[in-house]
């Protein structure tokens, strides 16, 4: 794709921004329609578009397939460690309440740490998913 | 620690799945599994001991108090389905640690047992949540992980038996997320209990109707009532032995725990056997099942397809008592979750040893394999007599409720149906153990009984099959309150 620039310079242009917006909807998701789901969907959108245009290889020389897993794990393990943390403090298990001194700065942080893990996992399993896909060999017919 | 208890048993395997996909070493992740298994059976078993001793456990996740927030309760009948669930788990991973090194390639061996946990999580889940659509979340979890172990299969065909059921099983899915949005439009709560009090005051109306079939349909597509059964023989074939043993003893239980679920609970069962006359659909498909799949398992040459189809006609056996709508049918039904998972468990680890020193489980390459491998198949031919119901085994038990059950009502022909049952499994159990005991072993085989592991989980499930077979008062005790809870008689 190295003939290609002007594909080239648009995608650099728009994935600093589509990987901004996909926090913007990770931050502003206690606020309005957004979360880490549709978070970490365009955030993986922006980096398989990277993907796309760059090359398979430049994409998983930025982030190798072992790195995609971990995140993929990791992410559950954000969102239940959470909960264990609420229980370690006396709740019940994902009662944000007491995660800080006042009950609503606990669901603030809470739902955000939460929301973080499900973005990490969806990250992961959509670059996963098109790794997979993208690494196949040709089926000799 | 007692108080999270409903929680952690389904949290704790939920964190331990990411552990054994990162930590990458084959046995590492086994010994992860084992753990996580063998807590979900003790922590269903301290739940259903305090279930039957104090009543239901009800448990406010993030402390929203239900019908608002999503909330777990544990009543006899889903602790019974738990300590199924957790059972099976507990004694078919001890048993997986050579099979699976024998079925799986080294590099997927983490990323199984990573599958296997969420497997067992989403099953767990299914059970003990008291929200519709936490129901349809574990739901997921525990069919993709399923579809993705299944496909793992050493045979190539368990890509298409994978699909095959993950198209099947997404329809079931979506059918069941349709009448569960159905329900939530017209009520506008998810929580079981809540949906349990709001559904009979409503004026009558045409969606909840829709609701309940599209429910129905759905979580009979997951069960595999015949004729929706179709995803099933090649699934429970072509998958590695241990997915077949776990599967076919947990996953099709908890859809029947679903069907309780909806019809007893939710829609009550006025409204399920009366207004909807449920039992006229489920009671002639349920026969069906019994005869004509017990006559199919006759004719096949692979025995894990053997059983599988057993497996279809033994789920009728579950969905006639629950047709039967009585607290009696119930109970046989009920009761019949746990035995058939026992026996088939029992069969399936069985034809698992055969796979791990024959590398086949066609009927042609079993001959004379009693000789080479004397305790695997006694401990097929005692689970075998288990599934033909032979006294003092569990089959027994259930088979002996069914029929009183049956009789209670005046059904002659159903209880000569379930006789008819028996005697089918009876053909083709036997055509197993002509091959394996009667015929010559092949002169050129050079074949060793079964490694010490898999055997002693094996018969582990065995002796568990005559153990409540005779002695099945505390089964039958669950089952009975169980039922009881389900008709709302009693607490």
């Amino acid at each position: 794709m190295d003939d290609r620039v002007i594909l080239r310079v648009g995608a650099k242009i728009l994935i600093p921004f589509i990987l901004l917006f996909a926090l913007y909807v990770q931050f502003h998701g206690d606020f309005g329609p957004g979360g880490g789901f549709q978070a970490g969907v365009i955030f993986a959108a922006g980096f398989i578009l990277y993907a796309l245009v760059y090359g398979l290889g430049t994409a998983k020389r930025a982030l190798p397939p072992t790195a995609v897993y971990v995140c993929a794990a990791a992410g559950v393990l954000i969102y239940a460690g959470v909960g264990y943390l609420t229980m370690a403090l006396g709740g019940e298990f994902l009662a944000y309440n007491v995660l800080r001194h006042d009950p609503e700065h606990g669901q603030e942080l809470g739902i955000l740490l939460v929301e973080l893990g499900v973005l990490v996992t969806v990250f992961g399993s959509m670059v996963a998913i098109f790794y997979a896909f993208a690494g196949r060999r040709k089926v000799q017919t | 620690m007692s108080h999270h208890l409903p929680v952690l048993l389904v949290v704790i395997p939920l964190v331990a799945a990411p552990f054994a996909a990162l930590v990458n070493r084959p046995r590492v992740s086994w010994a992860i599994a084992l753990g996580s298994a063998w807590w979900a059976f003790l922590a269903a078993f301290a739940l259903l001991r305090q279930v039957m001793a104090d009543g239901p456990i009800h448990y406010a996740l993030g402390d929203w108090a239900a019908p608002y927030g999503i909330e777990y309760v544990v009543d006899p009948a889903n602790a019974w389905v738990l300590l199924i669930v957790g059972m099976i788990a507990a004694v078919v991973t001890p048993y997986a640690l050579l099979s699976i090194e024998r079925e799986v390639p080294d590099a997927r061996i983490p990323l199984f047992y990573a599958a296997f946990i969420l497997c067992m999580t989403g099953l767990l889940g299914i059970a003990i949540t008291g929200d519709v659509f936490n129901v349809f979340v574990f739901l997921e979890i525990s069919s993709l992980s399923a579809y993705a172990l299944i496909a793992l299969g050493r045979d190539r065909r368990a890509l298409t038996a994978s699909y095959q059921y993950l198209i099947m099983g997404s329809v079931g899915a979506t059918f069941i997320v349709i009448g569960i949005g159905l329900l939530y439009v017209m009520t506008g709560t998810l929580n079981m209990a809540d949906l349990a009090q709001i559904l009979p005051e409503l004026e009558p109306n045409r969606t909840i109707p829709v609701a309940f079939t599209f429910l129905t349909v759905g979580i009979t597509l997951k069960l595999a009532l015949f004729p929706l059964h179709l995803w099933l023989p090649n699934a429970y074939t072509y998958a590695p032995s241990v997915v077949t043993a776990f599967i076919a003893s947990t996953a099709t239980k908890v859809a029947v725990y679903l069907l309780l679920r909806f019809f007893f609970t939710i829609f009550g069962a006025s409204f399920s056997f009366g207004e909807m006359q449920l039992d006229k659909v489920l009671m002639p498909l349920a026969l069906v099942a019994i005869l004509t799949m017990s006559i199919v398992a006759i004719y096949q040459d692979n025995v894990k397809r053997l059983l599988a189809y057993s497996s279809v006609a033994q789920i009728g056996y579950m969905v006639l008592g629950i047709s039967l709508a009585s607290a009696l049918g119930l109970t046989a039904g009920i009761l019949h979750l746990f035995n058939h998972a026992l026996m088939k468990g029992a069969l399936f680890m069985a034809m698992g040893c055969v796979m791990y020193r024959v590398g086949s489980v066609r009927i042609e390459r079993m001959n004379g394999l009693a000789r080479a491998m004397p305790w695997t198949m006694a401990a097929f031919v005692a689970g075998g007599l288990s599934i033909i119901g032979v006294p003092l085994t569990v089959g027994f038990i259930s088979k002996w409720y069914l029929i009183q059950a049956a009789l209670e009502q005046g059904l002659w022909p159903v209880a000569v149906v379930v006789l008819v049952g028996s005697l089918l499994a009876v053909v083709y159990v036997w055509k197993v153990v002509e091959v394996a005991y009667f015929r010559d072993l092949d002169a050129d085989a050079d074949i060793q009984e079964a490694p010490l592991s898999m055997l002693i989980a094996t018969w582990a499930l065995v002796l568990a099959n005559f153990w409540f077979g005779i002695d099945a008062s505390a089964t039958t005790g669950v089952a009975r309150r169980a039922a009881e809870v389900l008709l709302g008689v009693g607490s």
